[in-house]
């Protein structure tokens, strides 16, 4: 921990300032990129920027050397204001190889700074990324970015003589290399990463010696290469006071389930089945023993949502979580839970499909799986956290509702805010809301199915509870007596009473942020991973002045129950979406507004400037 | 964690009559699986287990309804999962007894990943599957235990699958304790069932039951005297394998890893093969006997010790917490890079 940001010295070089910018690492999957990636997302947290990152691999664990599907690369956008996005364009490209320059140089600006390590230009790696001349020979790249073609691999070998580690050691340091020239030409302090490379190699000093000195090579490179003429500042962002850490949302779902079973004090069963790009939290909370969750590898994904039904069954929280192809598989165990009215919360981090799609990339896809995506009526509660952070917090929501209506609760995150990292304000746990846990323990009056008044809530009873010994199961109940039924107007009344109790759910969403003009032109509707880009876009209209406001759903169902009123204050209602448009139906159909959605699914996050541009489209085309 | 809430303060004496649900018996009259509920009430006080700490998870079929006869805790579930969903409970709740009841169909065609990887964790959960080789609550399709050739509903001109043995699929799994019992015998069922739920681990017993509308009599062999005597192989610990008429006794010798059928008199008496429930290597050869070759082995097949799952885990959970003390969310947040902003 430390308080201290180091401001580097910038030797006799003029330094420009910069409200923020945007960087990225590419290279080859075995490069490092990632690691280069996050490290320097902690030098800039550390000097006080805001950040938003967005790391993005290969879903091959070792692709082929130096071809283009092997490339993997880590972007973030730094500033000193709020900064809500990861960033469109690229300010700073720095490609380990051609084919990290192939796949990313379309992303860099123009006049942007363009970092090559021409060691790696060489014929075998040219072919691959199929490249039939060297694009570092003619001028077309100096012509149009700011080249500069550094010699990475020589210049670390260099740096790294003396030292007793092989030829393959030392190469790997050169991401090293890397992050320090780049940490020097954006002024950010290379001490958190000294530190992180003491620690990270701790069990072996010479790693720790080649490492430093790679990166300490790099900057000072940066300081004293002539062809370097000027470095960037960026101040300290405005930023809410406290302390700070990086967080990835899976790490902040695992966490934020934690604290709800610490604040229980119930047992915690996480079942998974390792899938991309949900297996992170399933690592994380394994390494937690200490905090009573207990996890289970489960042999498919259908056992997965079994085993957590079994313990929410046994008066424990059930906790799994998958991503699309698993989610689909866990449809008749997630219907057991409706029926049983047993408390469970599932995790769903989208990524693009259908089928295996692309594992690794983002989509919002599931929403209407989520809502509607199993048989016969089927209501569960669906929540989605906006940032990384927040996925913290919703985590902890999920088990609350869960708990109180004894309900399923789906929580849709995707495989941007996943891996993403953002600073986030860490919160005191002890100002998080009460979870209220009643176990039935009187059998005066017991029947399974009789509800508590608030919630429609059916009584929780812990195996093992004298006198309350009662079976449920998937067969319809009679309402209170949960003896089988097959009365027809008892089935209407249960269909009816679990739909009831999810719009119940609504009593807990609190009053709606509006973000602008509470009234006016155009109002943007998104919900999940979004977040970040629709503000940046709605702000940037906003400071034309437009009449333009945004809201962020985290409660997908039941919807706020202010919301109907708030649409109805704007000409034109706009849903972005990385789906073909379906919040955008859900809002249509649920509040017969005349909403239009704005959708692309490339397995990206969309673009400021794409949302904008559609903003300011709208605008237009209602004069 | 706080402890189960009940704990009852000296242990309750238990007869059938507690274990009966005031539900009404649906299954059709005549069916096998009315004597099989019966031993397993009549058992359970034997266990000497508090009726409240034991729950019956079953899944889909005319077999997963065995729950709401049985006057304890009880989950009747989705098709196949039962094991995953006994699993979970027994993680979350190492306190409870926990019995798993399933089908031929449940347990070894929609259910057959479950099936494996509970008995292969040794999860402490005892197993029924009650075995009448036919699909009864859909009405009668053959199921993954019927014979090749058999002529049902959705198999006209014959099945042209080849049957599983459950126990030897159990065995397979890496089972630690693999019986079987015949449902017209109930002093033979209660005694297997006994053993099952008192093994540390998953306990797996095959019941081979009567489907009186289906598949009426497909353990003829077992239930007609005569052929009885001919056809069932009863395991007895520590004994020779003998069967067969008095006078006539027939015994099984191994030649290798070959089973044969002897007549007993023509042998010595140390050729037999004499039973042993720790030989898990014999426990293989005694599940794949079958008619007509060979008698059906009745009893417990196997029985040995293996590490239990969640006793492992818990252990795990233990020493962690003795290690590094308790988790604590306040710390776990501020630990590792953080940075002071203001």
């Amino acid at each position: 921990m430390s308080d201290a940001v180091a401001s580097p010295a910038t030797v006799g070089k003029p330094r420009r300032q910069l409200d923020r910018a945007v960087v990225r690492f590419a290279g080859d999957s075995g490069d490092g990129m990632q690691v280069t990636g996050e490290q320097f997302a902690t030098e800039a947290a550390w000097a006080g920027a805001d950040l938003v990152t967005l790391p993005n691999f290969p879903a091959e664990i070792r692709a082929p050397a130096g071809t283009l599907f092997g490339v993997s690369s880590y972007q973030l956008q730094f500033g000193s204001r709020r900064v809500y996005t990861p960033g469109d364009r690229l300010d700073c490209l720095v490609a380990m190889n051609p084919a990290a320059l192939k796949v990313h140089l379309r992303d860099l600006k123009d006049g942007g700074l363009l970092i090559v390590n021409t060691a790696t230009f060489e014929k075998k790696n040219l072919d691959r990324a199929g490249y039939t001349t060297n694009p570092l020979e003619d001028s077309t790249l100096e012509d149009r970015y700011r080249l500069h073609k550094v010699e990475i691999t020589r210049l670390t070998m260099d740096a790294l003589q003396g030292l007793a580690l092989n030829v393959k050691e030392k190469e790997r340091c050169k991401n090293f290399f890397a992050l320090g020239l780049v940490s020097w030409i954006y002024t950010r302090p290379i001490e958190p990463t000294v530190a992180w490379i003491a620690r990270r190699f701790a069990k072996n000093p010479a790693f720790v010696e080649a490492n430093t000195r790679a990166l300490k090579a790099g900057y000072h490179y940066g300081e004293t290469a002539e062809i370097f003429s000027e470095c960037y500042g960026i101040e300290p962002a405005e930023m809410p006071p406290g302390l700070y850490r990086s967080i990835t949302g899976n790490r902040a779902l695992a966490w934020g389930l934690l604290a709800a079973a610490e604040r229980t004090d119930l047992t915690l069963v996480y079942g998974a089945y390792p899938i991309t790009p949900a297996s992170d939290i399933l690592h994380e909370i394994a390494l937690h023993k200490r905090f009573g969750v207990r996890t289970i590898q489960a042999e498919d994904e259908i056992a997965a949502v079994g085993t957590i039904i079994g313990a929410a069954f046994g008066g424990a929280i059930g906790v799994c979580a998958s991503s699309g192809p698993g989610i689909a598989l866990k449809a008749e165990g997630i219907n057991l839970a409706v029926m049983a009215e047993l408390p469970i919360v599932v995790f769903d981090i989208q990524r693009a499909g259908p089928s295996t799609g692309l594992p690794t990339k983002t989509e919002q896809a599931d929403l209407l799986m989520a809502l509607y995506g199993r048989n016969s009526e089927s209501p569960v509660v669906v929540l989605a956290p906006m940032t990384p952070g927040d996925c913290f917090f919703i985590a902890y929501e999920a088990i609350r509702i869960a708990l109180k209506y004894m309900i399923p609760v789906i929580v849709l995150s995707d495989g941007y805010l996943a891996s993403g990292a953002e600073p986030w304000l860490i919160p005191d746990p002890k100002t998080l809301p009460d979870i209220e846990v009643k176990f039935r323990t009187n059998p005066e009056g017991f029947a399974p199915y009789v509800r508590d008044e608030a919630t429609l809530a059916r009584p929780w009873v812990r195996p093992g509870t004298p006198d309350l010994e009662h079976r449920i199961g998937g067969l319809e109940k009679e309402n209170i007596t949960g003896t089988v039924s097959y009365d027809p107007d008892n089935h209407d009344l249960m269909v009816r009473l679990r739909a009831e109790k999810v719009r119940r759910v609504a009593q807990e969403i609190p009053p709606t942020t509006v973000n602008g003009p509470a009234a006016g032109d155009l109002l943007v509707v998104g919900w999940g991973s979004t977040y970040g880009t629709i503000t940046a876009a709605v702000e940037e209209v906003q400071q034309e002045g437009k009449a333009v406001a945004s809201v962020h759903l985290r409660h997908l169902n039941p919807l706020p129950p202010d919301l109907g009123q708030i649409l109805r204050q704007y000409e034109r209602i706009l849903v972005p979406e990385i789906n073909s448009g379906q919040l955008v139906r859900i809002l249509r159909a649920e509040y017969l507004v005349d909403a239009v959605g704005f959708n692309r699914v490339r397995g990206l996050p969309l673009s400021t400037q794409e949302v904008r541009e559609t903003i300011e489209h709208l605008l237009k085309e209602k004069r | 964690m706080s402890e189960p809430t009940g704990i009852t303060e000296a242990p309750r004496k238990y007869t059938k009559k507690d274990f009966e649900s005031d539900q009404d018996v649906r299954w059709c009259p005549g069916c096998g699986d009315y004597a099989i509920l019966s031993a397993v009430q009549k058992m359970m006080p034997d266990l000497g287990i508090p009726r409240e700490n034991i729950v019956f998870i079953s899944g889909i079929g005319c077999s997963s309804r065995f729950p709401y006869y049985m006057n304890t805790y009880g989950f009747h579930t989705i098709h196949g999962r039962a094991p995953a969903i006994a699993t979970g409970l027994r993680l979350a709740r190492p306190d409870l007894t926990v019995f798993v009841v399933t089908g031929d169909g449940d347990g070894l065609s929609i259910g057959g990943n479950h099936l494996l990887h509970v008995l292969r964790r040794n999860v402490k959960v005892t197993i029924l599957l009650f075995n009448n080789r036919i699909y009864g609550l859909t009405k009668g399709q053959y199921s993954p235990t019927s014979e090749l050739g058999k002529v049902t509903k959705s198999s006209p001109t014959g099945s042209a699958d080849r049957p599983v043995s459950p126990c030897a699929f159990a065995l397979g799994a890496g089972a630690t304790f693999v019986a079987r019992t015949v449902d017209r015998n109930v002093a033979h069922m209660e005694e297997t069932v006994r053993r099952a739920a008192q093994h540390h681990g998953a306990g797996f017993v095959e019941i081979l039951q009567n489907c009186n509308v289906y598949n009426d009599l497909a353990w003829n062999v077992l239930y007609d005297r005569e052929s009885k005597s001919m056809h069932e192989l009863r395991l007895e610990q520590g004994k020779p394998l003998l069967f067969g008429p008095v006078d006539d006794r027939r015994g099984l010798v191994l030649e290798g890893a070959t089973p044969r059928v002897v007549r007993a008199k023509e042998v010595p008496e140390s050729a037999l093969w004499v039973h042993d429930e720790a030989d898990q290597w014999k426990a293989h050869v005694l599940a794949q006997l079958s008619n007509p070759d060979f008698p059906i082995p009745v009893g417990v097949l196997m029985d040995v010790e293996a590490p239990v799952y969640e006793e492992v885990l818990m252990e795990q959970e233990r020493r962690a917490i003795s290690e590094r003390g308790p988790g604590d969310v306040a710390k776990l947040l501020v630990s590792g890079d953080t940075w002071k902003i203001g």
